[in-house]
């Protein structure tokens, strides 16, 4: 797919999250941007700004009059095309805006509240120990394909009560939404509408209603917002999101944590001998590799810190570039498996704060744990050939792995 | 006995639901249903807690938690 846009030459006036330089290694790029151009700005894409430091981050995210969440994927289609005007917009509550946003958020929040999230546990291990087993007796296989890509997609269609074999479906989709955003719009918009998802949901949907189960499926249909049922394409919309939003990232965090682990003997050493670590450590992996970098749209022509927006200008909200940011992270490109102070925002900031937050720390905790006890010892077999996802989501897809112990 | 104490508060309206005061400290915090964080109590705690409490709030993403210290 790359190659569709033409090289980057200059970042502060032509960035592209899909340029390969980008993808193989953007904290550099980063880095120059928070120092010398906090608000960049390309022409690509209609239209996009990256506010980089975590001040004007922050900013952006608290702020829901003059941004909207309207869309949240940049890409080459125009603004307002496929998505329902806000305030509920595609798949609430991550398209949405107040007030409409807390309603819909609110009817979820139950189903992902920490005490509810600690009972899936021992299935999260239960799949992980399943995934190791199928690797024994190897030296070398792609961490990837073999592991990390199967956890957060396994248990997402498993909360939803849908077949399990089923789950190669979704990554499909899910890779068509995240990171083929930089084909034509025309050619984006005939992948959308041909609906095969939708259809696929439908037929879950209904064999939920005719016997209703114990699980997420059957608590949206359950479900009532001021005393009425979910409308069915909040139902199927809220799905989507679910896996859009939970699968791609949980997995790119898993799979940065092993990378950064495979590269560094020490934090593999002191992982493996102290358990004490593990907290400040996980959410240390989730700050340096934060995967999601959100977006928004501009509502309306205003000033901000001294840049014009313009209406439907794309905003990139680099949620990664903001947690290593030095004047809020010393040392911030130095993973500090005990850092005391650490108030990242990989799962965001605000209103939006992440609603599967406490099931992804969960699941890259039990997945790194079950990792380790099971290999303390491994590193890269092939470092040049490790891959990274493109587009706003950042995680390696190719993993390749020695074990040495 | 110890001559302060200290107070420890979420505000309501900044937290939203990160999660990390309850996970460095469920002696102090707890969650509810929806998964935002209440202050065990009155929210007043011991210098054995103390250390706890400040990494809750030095941890917390929102800068939704105070800890102020008490005469008594
Ligand atoms: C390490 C893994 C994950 C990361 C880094 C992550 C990150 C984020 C971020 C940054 C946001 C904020 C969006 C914004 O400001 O517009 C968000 C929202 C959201 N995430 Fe996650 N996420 C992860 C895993 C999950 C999982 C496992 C689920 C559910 C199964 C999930 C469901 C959601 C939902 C529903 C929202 C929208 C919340 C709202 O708009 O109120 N995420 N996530
Ligand atoms: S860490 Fe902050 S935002 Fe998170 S639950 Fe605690 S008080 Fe709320």
């Amino acid at each position: 797919m790359s190659g569709r846009q033409t090289p980057v030459e200059n970042w502060e006036t032509d960035f592209d999250h899909t340029d390969p330089t980008w993808v193989h290694d953007p904290y550099p790029i980063w880095k120059d941007l928070r120092a010398r151009c906090p608000i960049a700005h390309s022409d690509r894409y209609g239209g996009t700004w990256f506010p980089s430091t975590h001040e004007l981050v922050s900013e952006v995210a608290y702020d829901t009059v003059h941004f909207t969440s309207r869309a949240v994927v940049v890409d080459n289609l125009r603004p307002g095309e496929l998505d329902l005007p806000a305030p509920i917009g595609v798949a609430p509550p991550i398209t949405s805006d107040p007030p409409f946003h807390a309603i819909a958020r609110r009817m979820l929040l139950p189903a992902f509240a920490p005490k509810k999230i600690a009972a899936l546990e021992p299935m999260v291990r239960k799949l992980c120990r399943e995934l190791l087993d199928s690797t024994s007796g190897k030296s070398q296989f792609d961490a990837a394909d073999d592991y990390t890509r199967h956890i957060p997609v396994g248990v997402i269609v498993g909360m939803l009560g849908f077949p399990l074999e089923d789950a190669d479906i979704f990554r499909q989709f899910i890779t068509q939404v995240l990171e083929k955003v930089d084909m034509p719009g025309e050619e984006r918009l005939d992948m959308f509408m041909q609906g095969e998802i939708e259809t696929y949901l439908d037929k879950q949907i209904e064999a939920h209603r005719a016997y209703p189960r114990d699980d997420l499926t059957s608590f949206l249909l359950d479900a009532e917002i001021d005393g009425n049922k979910l409308a069915i394409e909040h139902v199927r919309g809220t799905m989507i999101l679910l896996m859009v939003a939970g699968i791609d990232t949980t997995w790119s965090a898993i799979g940065a944590s092993l990378w950064h682990l495979a590269n560094h003997p020490d934090d593999r050493r002191a992982l493996a001998a102290d358990v004490s670590l593990w907290p400040t450590a996980i959410e240390e992996f989730l700050r340096a590799y934060a995967p999601v970098t959100m977006a928004r749209l501009v509502i309306d022509d205003f000033d901000f810190n001294g840049e014009r927006l313009h209406k439907d200008d794309w905003l990139l909200l680099p949620f990664p570039s903001a947690n290593r940011d030095e004047k809020v992270f010393p040392d911030a490109d130095r993973v500090i498996l005990d850092r005391q102070e650490n108030r990242h925002s990989a799962f965001g900031l605000g209103i939006h704060r992440c609603l599967g937050s406490n099931l992804a720390r969960m699941e890259l905790r039990v997945a790194l744990e079950e990792w380790i006890s099971r290999y303390p010892d491994f590193e890269l077999s092939d470092p040049d050939s490790v891959t990274w996802s493109k587009g706003q989501v950042r995680g390696p897809r190719s993993l390749p792995m020695r074990i040495l112990a | 006995m110890t001559s302060s104490k200290l107070q420890v508060a979420v505000d309501a309206d900044r937290c939203q639901g990160h999660n990390r005061c309850f996970a460095i400290a469920p002696e102090i915090f707890d969650v509810d249903e929806l998964g935002n964080a209440v202050v065990i109590g009155d929210g007043f705690v011991d210098d054995t807690l103390a250390t706890k409490a400040r990494s809750a709030a030095s941890n917390c993403p929102e800068f939704a938690i105070t800890v102020t210290e008490v005469g008594q």
